[in-house]
């Protein structure tokens, strides 16, 4: 690998960054819809620990056990999802109780940890990793070859989606639809629009990504499950949805912000300089602080767009 | 009849404590502009949130084109030709006109095919008179092209009988007009317009047949040709019960001014003029009642008064004393005091003890609070004389004020305002929703008041309380006071006139 430190941190930036892209991905889906998830977190940990009892239990060819492994962690993420939807869009509960909730129950020292302590996954590394890719032999190109064409096959998947997914939101009917519910529920319900389906639809379409990207730090970057080894990369997505002003392209190039931001403590230290460790790790943390500050005041808000009716649980007005 | 486009018949809704509609019969034709008219209250919005699927009749039914037809919901409604304008719009703010026009079509393409539907809209707009931009986003523009929003949305759904709440409350004259030929450009393609107002002069000017509703029920249907002003309004507010004046210890003395508006404006919640040059006074032991249909500034000259709000322009003056612009504790220093229309959230902490509320407006005094600190035994015994004095039922001073019923709560905040010993109170449908024997209380408690020396404005829609009760009424209709008259000389006739913005000359 070219050892220029730029592209060494550029790289780290992507690869560290898309898992963070995924969920926050996930995000912009279920905040456009008009629900706030806080349990992305715990989401992530479920389909990181659910990736690697897939990959180590499912047979087959490398290929057939990781897509398997990717499919599972995806439908645990959208399960987890499912029970977040159930409480916000049915019972129309505190989406921001609700969420935590689901953070502190599937997260660190929940559910994810003690399927990992009866699954024993915890015990090996995975045997079945998703590798880097040389696509088109480009790798070995002076600096665009280690920077863009010696990614997993998951990297150059998220930047698929980042073109789908803006096209789906923003030139489709369903996507028009599913704005319209995030902004004013009421007006959609009045225009026949299945508000509670679009919410429940989205929600767990992000808890599904927030799992692929829990599944990417199992399968591909640690690579072996370790309790808790997300480490607050569900919070961060949260802040990327907002820094991305719920847009996929802007999320993306935010990802890769933060994905450099992480990986600067590791790089760095790899190459002594005399930082130390724990500031360089609390950077992403305390960008997050920052952004979410700048953000969430009254001006910011009405400018940047966010669905009006996020967080809102939606009831038909009734006397 | 082949002709009838919609016809109700029977129709019954019941919601807890209240029959919002009580056998409504209801036939409008085709092609036709129909009105229904009424007071807030009498059922109007219950009837077409009905027609338009969004509440399901208790009993009764319903007849599209002669065919008997129930719908299920909204989307039900639309998809038979029933299109609903909102008084408050359903619109998406960020989104384009065009946008929100197809929201939610079957027939829009999975791809937005963004030329089409622009050329459509226009096509729709150019041909019922609308000059709308399909390119601009609904936050950009006024409210009368976002009104042009709603109805195109409902044209393009191919809606035949369109459902207008309230239409003009929003919009300027000149878009008013704009409006009433829309309407009957569409008319004249055989569509038909359900108009609800409860405005007597836009009434009689767009419309070809009206019907009253009154308490829920239906009072009759008349041609507009056949009929005036007068005798709608007569309709409107019912030749009811004879009523009888208070009797007054002490008669008010209007000279002795103790509150005196003079000049006031100020704007709504969205910064729309709401007052206009308001001037008023009230004199000492006077009660001077407030007129007028909810929503014609109401709230705003209630709330400017008490410096919850402030003026653009305007003084406000308590015993010759006047009044900081927009400052709360200083009206209260003043002597204002407030009973505000939702007493439960404006007027009261509903989740605090009764003695906790009691003594919210008396906290500060050395009496209640030394060096910061509250003095709880002082502040309960004030509560328990107070809960005496004014004969609260509750079962002790450190209930919460929400468990109490509707008349006791009234009575809780009544207690705290005079307690205060006001210069001039301020009450805002004082007596709405209670029973018949918490309404003679409260009555009773400003009518004693006023004996007392307390000017008292009093702010209500309904019209008996205000004959009953006021030495001198005036009428607010559309932010201006436009009627000024000793209660003696007012008939409900003539009030019902004016609060429909009836001109003064036409009522005489």
């Amino acid at each position: 690998m070219n050892s220029n430190i730029f592209i060494v941190i550029a790289w780290s930036a992507i690869f560290y960054g898309t898992p963070l892209f995924f969920a926050a991905l996930g995000g912009v889906f279920t905040e456009r819809s008009g629900v706030l998830n806080l349990g992305v977190e715990g989401m992530m940990l479920i389909g990181g620990v659910t990736g690697a009892w897939a990959s180590l239990h499912v047979g087959g060819s490398a290929w057939f056990t990781l897509s398997a492994a990717i499919c599972i962690a995806m439908a645990a993420g959208a399960v987890v999802a499912a029970l977040h939807a159930f409480l916000c869009v049915t019972l129309k509960a505190n989406q921001t109780v609700a969420g935590l909730s689901i953070t502190i129950f599937a997260g660190a020292v929940g559910l994810s940890s003690y399927f990992a302590n009866i699954w024993k996954v915890a015990e090996d590394p995975v045997t079945r990793q998703i590798r880097r890719l040389d696509v088109f032999g480009l790798a070995d190109t002076p600096i665009v070859g280690p920077l863009l064409f010696n990614h997993t096959i998951l990297t150059y998947l998220s930047w698929v989606m980042c073109a789908v997914a803006s096209w789906y939101l923003f030139r489709t009917k369903i996507g028009l639809q599913l704005r319209a519910v995030g902004e004013s529920p009421q007006t959609a319900d009045a225009m026949g629009i299945n508000v509670v389906k679009y919410r429940y639809i989205h929600t767990m379409l992000g808890g599904a990504l927030a799992g692929l990207g829990g599944a990417f730090y199992s399968l591909a970057i640690v690579p072996t499950w370790v309790d808790g080894m997300t480490k607050g990369a569900g919070w961060i997505a949260i802040a990327l949805v907002i820094f991305g002003f719920w847009r996929p392209g802007l999320t993306l190039l935010g990802a890769y912000l933060f994905g450099a931001l992480q990986s600067l403590g590791t790089v760095l230290k790899s190459r002594s300089f005399d930082i130390p460790g724990d500031v360089l790790d609390a950077l992403p943390f305390v960008m997050t602080i920052v952004v979410l500050v700048l953000v969430s005041t009254r001006f910011a808000h009405k400018r940047i767009g966010a669905p009006a009716a996020l967080g809102v649980p939606y009831e038909r007005e009734e006397r | 009849m082949t002709n009838s486009a919609v016809r109700m018949t029977g129709v019954v809704k019941r919601f807890p404590g209240v029959v919002a509609n009580d056998g409504v019969n209801f036939e409008v034709l085709k092609g036709e502009v129909h009105a229904l008219l009424g007071e807030n209250g009498a059922g109007k919005s219950t009837l077409s949130n009905i027609l338009t699927g969004l509440y399901r009749p208790d009993e009764g039914t319903i007849e599209l084109n002669g065919a008997p037809m129930s719908f299920a919901s909204p989307k039900a409604a639309l998809d038979a030709g029933i299109g609903m304008v909102h008084q408050h719009f359903r619109l998406v703010e960020p989104f384009t006109v065009a946008e929100n026009v197809i929201l939610g079509n079957q027939e829009t393409p999975f791809l937005i095919d963004a030329e089409s539907i622009i050329d459509r809209v226009n096509e729709l707009a150019a041909r019922y008179d609308m000059a709308v931009d399909p390119n601009a986003k609904i936050w950009q523009l006024s409210v009368g092209e976002q009104q042009r929003v709603e109805i195109l949305k409902v044209l393009y759904r191919g809606a035949q009988v369109l459902i207008l709440d309230e239409p003009t409350a929003v919009l300027t004259p000149i878009e008013a007009d704009a409006l009433f030929r829309t309407l009957r450009a569409m008319t004249a393609e055989g569509r038909t317009v359900i108009f609800i107002s409860h405005k007597l002069d836009e009434v009689m000017s767009v419309s070809d047949r009206i019907t009253v509703l009154r308490g829920g029920r239906t009072v009759g249907t008349v041609a507009t040709m056949d009929t005036s002003t007068r005798e709608l309004a007569s309709m409107m507010v019912g030749r009811s019960v004879e009523f009888s004046r208070v009797v007054r210890r002490n008669p008010g003395v209007p000279a002795d001014v103790v509150l005196s508006l003079s000049q006031v404006n100020c704007d709504d919640d969205r910064g729309r003029h709401a007052l206009h040059d308001v001037s008023l006074t009230v004199g000492r032991g006077e009660i001077v009642g407030v007129a007028g249909v909810a929503g014609n500034g109401q709230r705003e000259l209630a709330e400017v008064i008490a410096g919850m709000r402030s003026s653009t322009s305007g003084r406000i003056a308590v015993a010759g004393n006047e009044v900081p612009n927009g400052k709360a504790r200083a009206a209260i220093a003043g002597g204002v005091a407030h009973v505000p229309e939702d007493r439960l959230h404006t007027g009261l902490a509903a989740g605090h003890s009764v003695e906790d509320n009691m003594a919210l407006k008396n906290y500060r005094t050395p009496l209640l609070s030394k060096f910061g600190l509250l003095r709880r035994n002082v502040i309960a015994t004030q509560a328990s004389d107070l809960v005496t004095k004014y004969d609260v039922k509750t079962p002790d001073t450190a209930t919460p004020v929400r468990l109490l019923s509707g008349g006791n709560v009234q009575k809780v905040l009544l207690a705290r305002e005079f307690s205060t010993r006001p210069k001039v109170l301020m009450a805002a449908s004082p007596t709405r929703g209670l029973d018949v024997g918490a309404i003679e209380t409260v009555r009773g408690r400003l009518v004693e008041a006023a004996d007392d020396g307390v000017g008292i404005l009093l702010i209500s829609e309904d019209l008996e309380e205000i004959m009953s009760l006021a030495d001198r009424i005036v009428v607010i209709y559309e932010g201006r006071l436009v009627a000024d008259m000793p209660a003696a000389d007012a008939t409900r006739e003539q009030l019902g006139l004016l609060m429909g913005g009836a001109k003064m000359e036409a009522s005489r």
